[in-house]
């Protein structure tokens, strides 16, 4: 029996590809530039250029097109809710009803845009997510981050606190496996019973669960201080970050797709409009 | 106890799948005191587990006492019952506010009550030596020889038939290690099956009945101490520390004197004797030479 597994989302898979060497900061702006074009186009049209580009991830990622759309399982549930509602609460055209459910043909269209949108994005986020290193990853947000350290934005404190979040949750993972794995092996039992007894059955996993994490809290904050981390200190990097030609071009690259895709977007309405 | 072609990989299916066991076999039986070494990663804590029904065979078969382990096999619960088992560090387990409460959860678990429970919490705590004092007092504040003994005796309490224990003295000094393995004696003559994980070896051959050595999980050498021994005389293990015993035969064998460590202390002593005074041993001037 294998607890809590199957959480991908966003987990950092080693590797040597295109988009594993491109700098985070590169990344983190593509991301959010994807995001952008997913919110401006998302027509059917839009959809299957977004689809074209998500089928051309694997050769830059060398991440197999299984493990990416894996990575979106954890919010099925919620892409599915999503293109419910919209289903069934769209004003239009009624192709169905039974009572006072009605799918209309629009109802239809938003929904399936709506789940393939929330898709997408999840998608494209856990591409940054698994293709760059946490490290890296708050090392790139802290550099986007600095100019607001001008109006006091504790940008460098926020990249610490961020590493260390990120550095910690595969270990927590595995403590609260192993925790419930003794627990279980003492007899506890956390799958019978109505809700109130399901809830206090985890007491004897989230007590040591916390002991375990004060402490460790504790001696990293040791580790810390005799290393001399004192916190808003400029700090030099051993591996500084390297904005080259290949990110310019990356970042050029997408804008111009992104562009692309809002373009046929806006003419494909217009037309529609026209007709 | 019989498990027999055990295999077992993490996160199969995934980019990240790491083969933890491949085809280990090994059977125990009650009265016996089955030692696992191996070196850190080499699968011994997954075989544990596997002893426990908390992980199921992916492949190979894993039955206790006539009850195959298989995912949908009832009765696994019981089978926690029988197979107590004591995880690495046992005390991060505690949870509750005295040292009684700790030992009563697992006894609890199982419907145990009133004077029933009382009787498991009593022979769990006699059984490892635990100041009766020490029950009212928060598991916590205890010392870490103690704390070590609350969580073997919330084991033993559910009364097992085998006691599975993955590095029971890790984090443990030198008294507090030969009063483990007392206690793990006494056990076994009592009739538990005693199921010991560990890297150190020496510890291993001394008290141990059988033992298995895992090598990136495979099982590479199985038998009773003296083979074992022989075995490691043969081939060391990379990240064990060979006992003294074996190391000392390695550097006479260097020297061209070759023990059998499978027979006993008295018969090694004798043909050391024999080679009196030293023939053998190149290099080296006779008078300075001596055992």
């Amino acid at each position: 029996m294998q607890f809590l597994s199957g959480i991908s989302l966003g987990q950092f898979i080693p590797g040597d590809s295109l988009l594993h060497r491109l700098d985070p900061r590169c990344k983190i702006i593509s991301t959010f530039l994807l995001i952008t074009g997913l919110f401006m186009a998302s027509k059917i049209p839009d959809l299957v250029l977004w689809g074209i580009f998500l089928l051309a991830l694997p050769a830059l990622s060398g991440i197999s097109l299984k493990t990416i759309l894996k990575s979106a399982r954890p919010i099925l549930f919620l892409v599915a809710i999503t293109a419910l509602l919209n289903l069934f609460w769209t004003p239009g055209r009624a192709v169905f009803q039974a009572g006072f459910l009605k799918v209309t043909e629009e109802g239809l269209m938003t929904a399936f845009e709506m789940g393939m949108r929330l898709f997408f994005l999840v998608v494209f986020a856990s591409m940054l997510m698994m293709t760059t290193n946490p490290m890296a990853f708050s090392d790139g947000l802290e550099r986007l981050l600095s100019p607001l350290s001008k109006i006091g934005f504790p940008s460098s404190e926020m990249a610490v606190m961020m590493t260390i979040a990120l550095r910690f949750i595969p270990t927590l993972f595995e403590e609260t496996d192993r925790i419930l794995k003794a627990q279980l092996s003492r007899g506890a039992d956390f799958e019978s019973g109505g809700l109130l007894k399901r809830a206090r059955s985890f007491i004897p996993v989230l007590i040591p669960l916390f002991i375990l994490v004060f402490q460790r809290a504790e001696n990293l904050a040791i580790a810390m201080e005799s290393r001399c981390y004192v916190p808003g200190m400029a700090r030099t990097r051993l591996n500084p970050l390297v904005w080259s030609g290949k990110e310019t071009a990356a970042i050029l690259g997408l804008l111009a797709f992104i562009t692309a895709v809002v373009l046929l977007d806006r003419s494909y309405f217009l037309g529609f409009v026209a007709i | 106890m019989i498990i027999e072609h055990l295999s077992y990989s993490y996160n199969s299916g995934t980019p990240s799948e790491a083969l933890a066991l491949k085809d280990v076999s090994v059977s125990v039986s009650r009265g016996e005191w089955v030692s696992i070494v191996g070196h850190t990663g080499s699968g011994k804590s997954t075989l544990a587990q596997h002893m426990n029904a908390l992980l199921i065979p992916q492949s190979g078969l894993v039955e206790i006492d006539g009850v195959q382990v298989t995912p949908k096999a009832k009765g696994l619960r019981e089978l926690r019952r029988k197979v107590g088992l004591v995880f690495q560090y046992p005390e991060q387990q505690f949870f509750a506010e005295t040292a009684r409460d700790e030992i009563a959860f697992a006894p609890a678990n199982w419907g145990a009550s009133g004077e029933e429970l009382e009787q498991c919490v009593d022979y769990a705590v006699s059984s490892v030596g635990l100041e009766p004092d020490l029950l009212g007092a928060n598991p916590f504040s205890l010392s870490g020889g103690q704390q070590r003994r609350v969580a073997m005796a919330s084991v033993i309490a559910m009364k097992p038939d085998y006691l599975v224990l993955d590095e029971p003295t890790a984090g443990l000094d030198a008294p507090g290690i030969n009063e483990l393995i007392r206690l793990l004696k006494k056990l076994r003559s009592e009739g538990l099956a005693v199921i010991q994980v560990t890297h150190d070896l020496q510890s291993a051959l001394d008290h141990s009945d059988r033992l298995l050595v895992l090598e990136n999980g495979m099982s590479v050498a199985g038998g009773a101490p003296e083979e074992i021994a022989q075995y490691l005389l043969e081939n060391p293990v990379r990240g064990l520390v060979m006992p003294p015993l074996v190391q000392f035969a390695a550097g006479l064998r260097e020297r061209g004197i070759t023990l059998d460590l499978t027979s006993d202390i008295g018969t090694i002593i004798k043909k050391i004797e024999e080679r009196r005074p030293c023939a053998g041993i190149a290099g080296e001037r006779q008078d300075t030479c001596s055992f």
